[in-house]
């Protein structure tokens, strides 16, 4: 654990009457150290070792089953609608909050926020109101052959309702915090919206960008609440990984569970290395909103 | 553009100069009206046209009502425990170096990246009777998998980030001259932590409670495996309301669904006035 000379080192925390005394930072730091291991060390640890459990032999081939593969695409294929969308719409929605002044601002900004303060089970519920066999819509749909809940198009609402904030709201106060003064430069030097957009705004907000869509991806891979609602379960057909992982797990398949759910932590494991990253070394052009 | 009356009339937008203000706030509004209106208002218009004895029957159902209990209470308690240890932990990160600091700062953001599911089977298996955790503390008579203190486990685990994450921010903020100032006043630090730190750390905190709250309350994931999910003592309300939808019984699932929002919307009404009041009391 921590050397006392590193606390040496820091003149600052010394200090005798503006730092803790020896024992109660001491207590302190195990009070912390005790409750993050138990509370976020052991879990992740304990996912690999369970994943694992069996043999390396048995984790591939429980990752090779015919329904997990077909839960990863399934995962990967909702991941790869719904992030672009939510990358378009969210930067659409940052410039028109961000660039100018109008009515009713405010508003639009809480609404984006909206899926963050609603239940993820409720964000499922919606669409299986709004679609459901019951609805006003549902028989219209069924005559015409179209399948929204209980397949693809369904999962994909959901994923796209509960990951939608994360790349907005990385972005508006990021551009709010830039101003308009580049891209009034811009526009008076001849360039058009477009140009402006491509050349000015988006190298400016790109790292920002890139870290709203890391959390928005982690996040719509990962979805279990709202995508269990609106999916059916069924096997090899509207089963996302975290979905899977469920299955697997009731089936009393501990071990084929934790081997699908060491993807996702692996997954998640990425994402945080990643923006940590980002954190590090483009601190300054990310917005500071940490937290969701 | 060119003649803009003089007077301050009402006016939608303030003028600019940049394009793309109709097409982006036109994007956006679709986007949002077909996404997350059509859908939330469906939800009100379903609950609205229950009528109020039927919705107020389906409410004050005893396993309904048990079930908020369950949610609003263990969210509670969870978030309770996060105050408490989310702030020691932020404090740990701001104030101490230690080696590997960076990556236990990383950490703190597990939740927030890890799937629910994986986080429930994983927390289940670890408080599980023949678990790691769970072996230990089953011959002190304390069982955690399958009973409510189960639920606050896995809902301390996902609301950990929400506390450590408002606070630190403002502890990184906090100038170290007013410590100096009060130490030089003869003040012990328990004194310049009580009275002169604490009330600085007071809004953040009471937010970070709040949003570990709000998240606490809706969860589900990470919750299902781990609660044992008995009726009236440890099943969820976002757990009976898919039970509902399974029945096909959607009035129910919509008046559990709509009393939940207003409950969470009440409350962080309720938190934010609580904040903006140790905000002009603290300032």
């Amino acid at each position: 654990m921590a050397d006392p000379v590193v606390f040496a080192a820091q003149p600052a925390a010394s200090g005798a009457g503006i730092s803790e005394q020896r024992p109660a930072r001491w207590t302190l730091m195990a009070v912390a150290f005790i409750f993050l291991g138990v509370f976020l060390f052991l879990p992740l640890v304990l996912v690999f070792m369970e994943a694992f459990k069996k043999g390396v032999g048995f984790y591939f081939s429980a990752l090779g089953e015919r329904d997990t593969l077909s839960a990863i695409r399934l995962t990967l294929l909702v991941a790869v609608i719904s992030v672009p969308l939510n990358l378009v719409f969210g930067v659409a929605m940052a410039w028109a909050i961000a660039k100018y002044e109008f009515k009713g601002k405010a508003f639009l900004t809480t609404l984006v926020d909206l899926p963050f303060s609603v239940s993820p089970v409720i964000s499922g519920l919606v669409y299986v109101l709004l679609f459901g066999a019951q609805s006003a819509l549902g028989p219209w749909l069924k005559s015409h052959g179209i399948e929204i809940l209980f397949a693809v198009p369904g999962i994909v609402l959901a994923t796209i309702f509960v990951t939608f904030p994360f790349v907005a709201r990385e972005l508006i106060p990021l551009m709010e915090e830039q101003g308009t003064k580049d891209e009034e430069a811009a526009i008076s030097l001849g360039a058009n919206g477009w140009q402006t957009f491509w050349y000015v705004t988006l190298p400016n907000v790109k790292w920002g960008l890139l870290y709203g869509v890391l959390l928005c991806n982690a996040r719509a891979m990962g979805e279990f609440g709202a995508v269990s609602v609106v999916s059916g379960h069924i096997r090899g057909q509207t089963n996302t990984m975290p979905l899977h992982v469920e299955i697997l797990y009731n089936d009393y398949n501990a071990t084929g569970a934790f081997a699908v759910a060491s993807l996702l932590a692996g997954l998640a494991l990425v994402t945080l290395a990643l923006k940590s990253l980002l954190e590090m070394r483009y601190g300054a052009e990310i917005a500071a909103t940490r937290g969701h | 553009m060119t003649a803009v009356p003089a007077r301050a009339g009402w006016r939608f937008r303030q003028p600019s100069v940049i394009p793309g203000f109709g097409l982006t706030l036109g994007l956006s509004l679709a986007y949002l009206t077909l996404i997350i209106l059509i859908p939330l208002s469906g939800l009100a218009w379903r609950s609205a046209s229950l009528g109020w004895p039927q919705f107020w029957t389906l409410v004050t159902d005893s396993r309904t009502v048990n079930a908020l209990k369950i949610s609003f209470g263990t969210a509670l308690a969870a978030a309770a425990v996060n105050v408490v240890f989310g702030t020691v932990v932020a404090w740990v990160l701001v104030r101490y170096r230690f080696p590997g600091r960076r990556v236990v700062d990383a950490m703190v953001d597990l939740p927030f990246a890890l799937p629910t599911a994986v986080a429930g089977i994983a927390l289940t298996t670890l408080y599980a009777p023949n678990g790691w955790i769970g072996a230990l503390v089953g011959p002190l008579g304390i069982k955690v998998a399958y009973t409510p203190l189960g639920i606050v486990v896995a809902l301390v685990f996902i609301g950990l980030p929400f506390v450590v994450r408002t606070v630190q921010p403002v502890m990184e903020e906090i100038d170290r001259e007013v410590e100096e100032a009060a130490a030089t006043l003869g003040a012990s630090r328990f004194q310049t932590i009580t009275r002169v730190l604490f009330p600085g750390l007071a809004p953040a905190i009471v937010t970070g409670f709040a949003l570990a709250f709000a998240r606490g309350v809706g969860e589900y994931g990470s919750v299902i495996f781990i609660a044992g999910n008995l009726p009236n003592i440890s099943e969820i309300a976002p757990l009976l309301i898919i039970i509902r939808l399974e029945e096909y019984n959607y009035p129910a699932a919509t008046a559990i669904a709509a009393v939940m929002l207003i409950i969470s919307f009440a409350m962080l009404l309720v938190i934010n006035m609580l904040q903006s009041w140790s905000r002009k009391r603290y300032g």
